[in-house]
């Protein structure tokens, strides 16, 4: 990404797809945008549902991770980093290569079939 | 020599070797963690003493090593959410801040091409163990420019092995110039304020020396903020080892 300024996810904040999906990985001339987070405040943490401005197609995408300082103990990463889902909550892709962090393994329940493919864990 | 007699001059034998054993003289001169000087203001020392006497508790009964910034660390925390309620992670130091019981420590690594910072809290009870695997000290106290080099000047092996090192041996001072990503940075490392040795800047002299408009040489001989720790870090090194040594 070209800005520095490290804030967590937001509308019209581009973001990096990490799984293995075609939607994600294809290239396009303009970067996958957030366009709404499904948030009662719209700043998106690690753990929430955005909705994803991808190739002229609107996706429903998960945060994995992003540039804002979190919690102590908790990883922070140096790119925001998001796996696309359905509405369902299925993912996408079938593999996930990037780091997830632990703390996503508390919502065992909605997010079974992300933490399913996830590879490593931080 | 040529005595005044003519005769052999007495014999003198030869002075005694003085053997100075390094081993037994750097024991003394130990290692004082940078949380325990206590900060530049106007709270009572009480408070401190009181913190001290936590973090020396806690020292006792969990090893914190010596470390410094710029050293390769694996720290292993309890996680309910991991296998075996425990994760590791390897990194590099490139921070430490805090004083007292809120002291903490960032370690950096690039994981599968993605960079991770976590920032640990020194004396939490969650660390279950942290093992030095290189110690080693950098040009700089802050290597928050990292984040903005080439990811090879932060990548370490996450199963690397322990490097040995000597006890009395001085602590080796990595003077790696660091090659950066091209601008724009996270922050203006060239500037004067962060004054930073250990970056390569390719960057143009009319650059530099425009950076250097922004400096302030008149900050280092403020005598307001001055702040003389020898003598505080002296008793402070006093009480910690006798705490310890009970």
């Amino acid at each position: 990404s070209i800005t520095g300024a490290c804030r967590a996810i937001q509308k019209l904040t581009r973001v990096r797809v990490v799984d293995n999906s075609a939607l994600g990985n294809t290239p396009y001339h303009r970067p996958p945008k957030c366009i709404h987070v499904y948030n009662k405040t719209g700043v998106g943490k690690v753990g929430d549902k955005i909705l994803l401005a991808i190739k002229g197609e609107k996706k429903k995408a998960l945060i994995v991770g992003h540039k804002m300082p979190g919690p102590n103990m908790t990883p922070r990463f140096d790119s925001n980093n998001v796996v696309l889902i359905e509405d369902s909550g299925n993912p996408i892709g079938t593999r996930i290569k990037t780091p997830i962090p632990y703390t996503l393994r508390r919502r065992e329940g909605e997010f079974s079939k992300i933490l399913a493919i996830a590879r490593n864990f931080v | 020599r040529v005595s005044s007699d003519g005769k052999p001059p007495k014999f003198q034998p030869p002075p005694k070797p003085v053997i100075i054993d390094r081993r037994t003289q750097k024991e003394e001169m130990r290692f004082l963690s940078p949380e325990f000087i206590p900060p530049r203001g106007r709270t009572a020392p009480l408070k401190y003493y009181i913190e001290r006497k936590d973090m020396i508790q806690r020292r006792k009964v969990f090893n914190i090593p010596e470390f410094y910034v710029g050293d390769v660390l694996a720290v292993t925390t309890a996680n309910p959410y991991a296998s075996d309620k425990s994760s590791r992670f390897v990194g590099i130091c490139i921070q430490r801040g805090g004083k007292g019981l809120g002291a903490t420590f960032v370690l950096r690594n690039v994981i599968e091409d993605q960079g991770v910072e976590i920032c640990y809290e020194l004396y939490s009870p969650r660390i279950q163990a942290i093992e030095v695997l290189k110690l080693e000290k950098r040009l700089d106290e802050n290597l928050m420019y990292l984040r903005d080099a080439l990811p090879e000047y932060s990548t370490f092996d996450v199963n690397m092995k322990p490097v040995p090192r000597m006890d009395h041996e001085e602590i080796p001072v990595n003077k790696v110039q660091v090659r950066m990503k091209p601008k724009p940075w996270s922050k203006r490392w060239e500037r004067p304020k962060y004054n930073i040795k250990g970056i390569k800047f390719e960057l143009p002299e009319h650059k530099m020396q425009a950076a250097q408009k922004w400096s302030q040489p008149w900050l280092e001989f403020d005598m307001l903020r001055e702040y003389d720790t020898s003598k505080i870090e002296e008793k402070i090194r006093k009480e910690v080892s006798e705490e310890l040594e009970k």
